[in-house]
């Protein structure tokens, strides 16, 4: 009996030392399937990821109405959404933060933000944090772009120059796309940018 | 009389001149990168931020201290502004002013981030705050924010 109570604790121990890792882990790696999720949008409907995926797959990207860097990026969300869309690969937006730490990332003003910019993609919230840890997701925005399969084929930013649209050289997004599109691997498949961590609650 | 009023006028114009706070030095990261590989005997705490990113605005008395704290000993801290560049006059200057940030203050304009990023640290995600302390060869990054000034000052001294 001792002995079941110990393996059983030692086991409980392992669990959350899992759980506790789990933020601080890899996430998917490129080509990894991603699991399935279901966020509630700023249209007070559900969305299952693999309902709300287009035919060839979805940008996922992680953003939210505060970040100086994710605001220059609303535009060019738009436009990433209004061109793909139709082609099979939709924008699904995803704010991670968590509004106790920062406010002007609730849920009432991801409604404002949107309405105001007049978003024409899904945009989804990740109440409680469960979902972006999965991604290992770091920054906003970041993006995540995933094939039919819901396998992970580029992950980072969204081009070269958050700064300045026209100066952009390299759009990393519509490049993999390109490549998917061809049947190829895309040619850059991680990238890095400057952004705004994400927002995580606070313990205690 | 009206020889003294324009002595008074440039006078005036002479001390508003010396008044105006010290613009920060703008560099692009070839001119940067000079900043992340001295091989001399000092302690480099080398933090970016920026004045919109919250969490960096609230550690930056931390790095403030240090200066203070360690004046006379073998440390400098260079505060990296990731603000726009378009920003600079309009906030990071009236910043810099008001807070008396007393630390020497760089604005890096580099829009490509994936170009360099992994040149300060390959560890580094691109999220804002971010830290690397260094010491010749010796070298540690921080990919967040400091819990507090103690915690800052002991990774420090560990380095002296």
């Amino acid at each position: 009996m001792k002995k079941l109570s110990v393996t059983l604790s030692l086991l409980t121990a392992a669990i959350f030392f899992m759980a506790a890792n789990l933020p601080m882990g890899e996430g998917y790696a490129i080509g990894d399937k991603v699991d399935d999720f279901n966020l509630q949008g700023i249209d007070g409907e559900w969305a299952m990821l693999s309902e709300s995926m287009g035919e060839d797959g979805a940008i996922i990207v992680f953003t939210c109405n505060t970040c100086p860097f994710a605001k220059m990026y609303e535009d060019r969300l738009i436009e990433l959404h209004n061109m793909y869309a139709e082609q099979g690969f939709p924008v699904i937006a995803i704010n991670p933060n968590d509004p106790d730490v920062q406010p002007g990332d609730s849920f009432d003003k991801m409604k404002e933000r949107a309405d105001a910019k007049g978003f024409t993609f899904q945009y989804l919230f990740d109440d409680g944090q469960e979902v972006y840890p999965k991604f290992a997701a770091t920054n906003t925005p970041q993006v995540f772009l995933i094939d039919s399969d819901m396998k992970l084929r580029y992950k980072g930013a969204i081009d070269d120059n958050p700064q300045d649209a026209d100066a952009v050289k390299t759009n990393y997004v519509s490049a993999a796309i390109a490549a998917l599109k061809d049947g190829k691997d895309p040619e850059t498949t991680t990238t890095k940018a400057i952004g705004c961590g994400i927002k995580a609650k606070k313990n205690g | 009389m009206k020889c003294r009023l324009l002595l008074a006028l440039l006078l005036g114009t002479y001390f508003s001149v010396l008044a105006q706070p010290k613009s920060p030095k703008v560099v692009n990261f070839e001119q940067f990168e000079s900043y992340l590989s001295n091989t001399s005997d000092t302690t480099y705490i080398i933090n970016f931020w920026a004045t919109w990113c919250k969490p960096c605005v609230e550690e930056l008395p931390y790095f403030e201290s240090i200066t203070r704290d360690f004046a006379g000993k073998p440390v400098k801290v260079l505060l990296v502004s990731m603000d726009f560049e378009n920003q600079i006059e309009k906030r990071v200057v009236p910043f810099i002013e008001e807070e008396k940030i007393q630390s020497e203050v760089v604005v890096l304009v580099e829009p490509n981030a994936n170009a360099w990023i992994d040149k300060v640290d390959p560890r580094w995600s691109g999220a804002i705050p971010a830290t690397v302390i260094y010491r010749a060869d010796q070298r540690s990054f921080f990919g967040d924010q400091f819990a507090s000034y103690e915690e800052l000052k002991s990774i420090i001294e560990s380095y002296l």
